[in-house]
């Protein structure tokens, strides 16, 4: 497969996680649309892995590990981020008794 | 059309398929379902591209631990489709058009890019195993690695820390 029908895959996976962010206000699917979007990012990562082992392969056997290396740091840091995240949606439910987002509007007064 | 084209397609269509229903949907417990069909598609996608050990990795770290997590929270708060949100149908329909916006903005900027030559294949290359990465990961990589390590533990801690209770 060439290389750009993965390029167009991971933008509209992307776009839909964005479109996900800025429609929804539940707070969980928000999260989840940014799983979305790291997703969409490690699936280019690994396209252009694979692109550039398959051009450097002749000089260095192991070219393009990299990008499949960086996939493997964005899933630590994303579970994480998720742990995190869910605990303080956990707080934030058991004080306001919702996931709306928009109840964050206290924070600015 | 060869079988990697078709799987190409078939994975694709799934994973883009099932995107869109975890933002369609009205029930958050669909949503998470739908994004595990979507996890499944993009492992196959890292399988096809002998990414094997990703797309084991995404299978059981994505799929089956982080997914659970979501399905445990959500569960544990009764979320269901009547108590979701209600949200302005102008403001939807924005979300919307800037997201399709970005869409067409990125796939006609990076429609004339200079990478049409190089292809990804199947059945070529084995960076993708354990081993290769593995000895990569442990001796360029040994630094990020343990920072990683110590990442996590603070996220580990700070979770405890956010989810005790108040008292």
């Amino acid at each position: 497969m060439n290389i750009e029908y993965y390029i167009v895959l991971s933008i509209a996976l992307f776009c839909i996680g964005i479109a996900g962010v800025l429609t929804r206000r539940n707070a969980i699917i928000i999260f989840m649309c940014i799983e979305l979007m790291l997703n969409a990012v490690n699936l280019l990562l690994v396209a252009f892995s694979k692109m550039h082992h398959l051009k450097g392969v002749a000089t260095n056997p192991n070219a393009g590990i990299d990008g499949q290396l960086f996939v493997f740091f964005i899933m630590v840091v994303a579970a994480a981020e998720v742990s995190v995240g869910l605990a303080i949606i956990v707080m934030m439910y058991r004080n306001v008794h919702s996931v709306d987002v928009n109840f964050l509007n206290r924070l600015k007064h | 059309m060869s079988i990697s084209e078709i799987l190409f397609y078939f994975l694709s269509v799934l994973a883009l398929g099932s995107a869109l229903m975890v933002v369609i949907s009205r029930n958050p417990v669909h949503s998470v379902l739908w994004l595990i069909v979507t996890f499944f598609a993009i492992s196959g996608h890292y399988i096809m591209m002998n990414a094997q050990f990703l797309g084991i990795v995404n299978l059981i770290v994505y799929a089956g631990a982080i997914m659970v997590l979501f399905l445990f929270v959500i569960m544990l708060m009764n979320l269901n489709a009547e108590t979701e949100p209600k949200k302005n149908k102008w403001l939807r329909m924005a979300g919307i058009v800037a997201g399709g916006c970005l869409l067409l903005v990125m796939v006609a900027a990076l429609k004339d890019a200079e990478v049409k030559r190089s292809v990804v294949q199947l059945k070529d290359g084995n960076i993708g195993l354990i081993k290769q990465l593995g000895e990569t990961l442990f001796t360029d990589y040994v630094v990020p690695f343990e920072i990683s390590s110590v990442l996590f533990l603070s996220a580990m801690v700070g979770t405890v820390v956010i989810g005790k209770k108040a008292d």
